[in-house]
């Protein structure tokens, strides 16, 4: 930190104070983050923890590959990213490789420009005949003409958050669930000009219907989908719409790698397996509210066509569930320029622009990226609190996930 | 598609607060693939006071157990029309601490779990597969969700529970363990009800592992 003239005491007691709105896998690694450069960070969320969009993601752990000929530099980043999780998640990733299987001579043909593209973005990749490919996997379509290896994985969307939020809370995070933030507090920044500054939130606590306050230095708004509400409450609007996607889950396990379609991404050409079930996803669509987002009927039938084209004992597989999860689509106005590589898949939007000082928001992403879009952001957040701190969170291990209830404080549920 | 309408009782609760207990009643209509978290996400909307837990919504998380109609079920996998009932009654896990509403305390499931205890584990899915040269076998998680589920319906009091009993036996046993499980709250406590492999939305079948445990002590003393 700055300011060595201060006595330690003096620094304890002004340790910066951020609270970070939202309670899914980007507030989870925001706290963890922000814990271990040694600010106060005190976590809101609504409901349970993950209970928005992170818990019904796809449950894949993205090496890039998906990406890598769309966007070289995101393709870079799922890679660096992923393998910092199976370095510090290791208990939340069934890590078995995934698979791009070619079915038709467009997808063969597709292999001479993706399989470049992976090595551009320093994914390791091995071209694979049919007769391996199946060797490996016995239930793909016997009619496959090739398969590319990649480092890709499946992961466990909730245990993965809880350990982010287990070792936030063991670095003195306050992780507050069933805590949902009703307003945002507000004063004239003194500057000249119609400037405010954000010092805190207003707080309604579901479990006893009490409200308070809770001043901040910074406030960070990761509630992804449900971003235009949250910003609203100081007046701001930014174009984000909740984006929502189906999944379909069947009963077993057919494969044990991730199946992709070896054709530019689309719908429904990705099964990730987990646990004792095979997933395919997904689809994509508009929607009005993130809080009710209901799942197309259709969606269901097509994606289970399209699974069983990959792997065709998908077809009488019986069916397990199906979800959809609102991704939030951030519109053109929003994002920052100034940022590199991940902004052009997440927004980080600094409030300033809007008027509004100590207020950022981060939003999009991908649950493979969360470490680094924390990073990202806390490194902003720091700028702003003018406190020299580096991330830390790729260095170690992160907490098992049951840790979090077993560090349980007063509030945790 | 066809509409059928289903009267909800909810139980709310409010920690600390003794005689805040009631059901409250709701009647919806539901379709075919709507489930028992489906109709709690749609009774949160018009309260959000209504207190409930969930992530995943395809049973992978545990997190959304609860009572219906008596049961342990994952709400997010439990139709509601499957159930066959013009009545349903939604209530909390038996046996943990009441948090609100229908959330109940997961600590108080995972007070007895040693937190090293392995989450992965071999795959068994198409044995016969050749893994990529990288790796020695495939993995996956363990089937145990830690939903709770199996210790809400277990009948004995005093009792580590099915849960971490099932997960002594598939860990390799060390001397903490077996102390574990031979202790006063360990094997001998179970009355085999078979509650546990009844209740278990993953096939976990606690109660065989319990058996099995239960033989390796034999064998061991």
């Amino acid at each position: 930190m700055r300011n060595p003239g201060i006595p330690p005491m003096m620094l304890a007691m002004s340790t910066p104070q951020v609270i970070v709105i939202g309670g899914g896998g980007t507030g989870a690694a925001m706290a963890y983050d922000l814990a271990l450069r040694g600010l106060g960070v005190t976590l809101l969320e609504r409901g349970e923890l993950t209970s928005g969009t992170t818990g019904r993601h796809h449950g894949q752990l993205h090496c890039g590959a998906r990406y890598a000929v769309q966007d070289r530099e995101i393709g870079r980043e799922c890679m660096e990213e992923s393998a910092i999780l199976r370095r510090i998640a290791s208990d939340s990733i069934e890590f078995n490789y995934g698979l791009f299987v070619a079915l038709n001579a467009e997808d063969e043909q597709y292999a001479g420009t993706f399989i470049p593209a992976c090595e551009a973005c320093a994914i390791p990749t091995r071209l694979l005949t049919s007769k391996l490919a199946l060797a490996m996997e016995p239930r793909l379509n016997p009619k496959l003409r090739l398969a590319v290896q990649v480092p890709d994985g499946s992961m466990d969307a909730w245990r993965l958050a809880l350990q982010f939020f287990a070792s936030a809370r063991a670095q003195g995070a306050d992780i507050r669930n069933f805590s949902e933030v009703i307003g945002l507090n507000l004063v004239d920044s003194g500057q000249a000009g119609e400037g405010r500054r954000v010092t805190g939130v207003t707080v309604r606590d579901i479990r006893s219907g009490g409200e308070y306050e809770l001043a901040a230095d910074l406030v960070i708004n990761a509630s992804g989908a449900w971003s235009r509400r949250v910003v609203g409450m100081a007046g701001v609007d930014i174009p984000v719409s909740p984006s929502p996607g189906t999944m379909v889950a069947v009963k077993g396990r057919l494969t044990n790698m991730v199946i992709s379609r070896l054709h530019p991404p689309g719908d429904g050409d990705i099964i990730v397996p987990q646990r004792n079930l095979s997933i395919i996803g997904s689809t994509q669509w508009l929607a009005e509210d993130p809080d009710s987002i209901g799942v197309p009927a259709e969606d269901v039938k097509n994606l289970l066509e399209s699974a069983a084209e990959m792997v065709p004992a998908f077809r009488d597989a019986p069916l397990h569930a199906a979800w959809a999860a609102a991704r939030p689509l951030v519109g053109e106005a929003g994002g920052d320029a100034g940022l590199r590589s991940l902004s052009r898949d997440f927004s980080l939007i600094d409030h300033q622009s809007d008027g509004v000082e100590r207020f950022l928001s981060i939003i999009g992403g991908k649950a493979t990226t969360l470490r680094g879009m924390a990073r990202i952001t806390a490194d902003r957040a720091c700028a702003q609190l003018g406190i020299e701190a580096a991330c830390r969170t790729a260095e170690k291990p992160l907490l098992p996930a049951r840790s979090f209830y077993k560090t349980a404080g007063e509030r945790s549920a | 598609m066809s509409r059928t309408k289903i009267t909800f009782r909810v139980f709310r609760c409010r920690a600390g607060e003794p005689g805040s207990e009631r059901y409250e009643e709701s009647t919806l209509p539901v379709e075919e693939a709507t489930t028992v978290l489906d109709v709690l996400e749609r009774l949160s909307r018009k309260d959000r006071t209504l207190m409930f837990r969930h992530s995943c919504h395809h049973g992978s998380c545990g997190t959304c157990a609860c009572r219906i109609n008596g049961r342990e079920r994952l709400a997010c996998l439990t139709r509601v029309l499957d159930l066959d009932s013009r009545v349903v009654t939604i209530e909390p896990l038996n046996k943990l601490g009441r948090i609100g509403d229908l959330v109940v305390d997961p600590a108080d499931f995972f007070r007895e779990y040693p937190s090293h205890w392995q989450t992965l584990r071999p795959s068994e899915a198409n044995p016969k597969a050749t893994p990529p040269q990288e790796l020695s076998a495939y993995t996956r998680l363990e089937n145990c969700i830690e939903c709770g589920a199996c210790v809400s319906a277990c009948p004995v009091e005093e009792f580590l529970g099915p849960a971490v009993l099932a997960g002594l036996n598939r860990e390799r046993l060390n001397r903490q363990d077996l102390e574990l499980a031979a202790g006063k709250r360990g094997v001998s406590k179970c009355q085999r009800a078979l509650e546990c492999s009844r209740v278990c939305p993953t096939a976990v079948y606690p109660a065989r592992h319990i058996q099995e445990l239960r033989r390796k002590l034999n064998k061991s003393s």
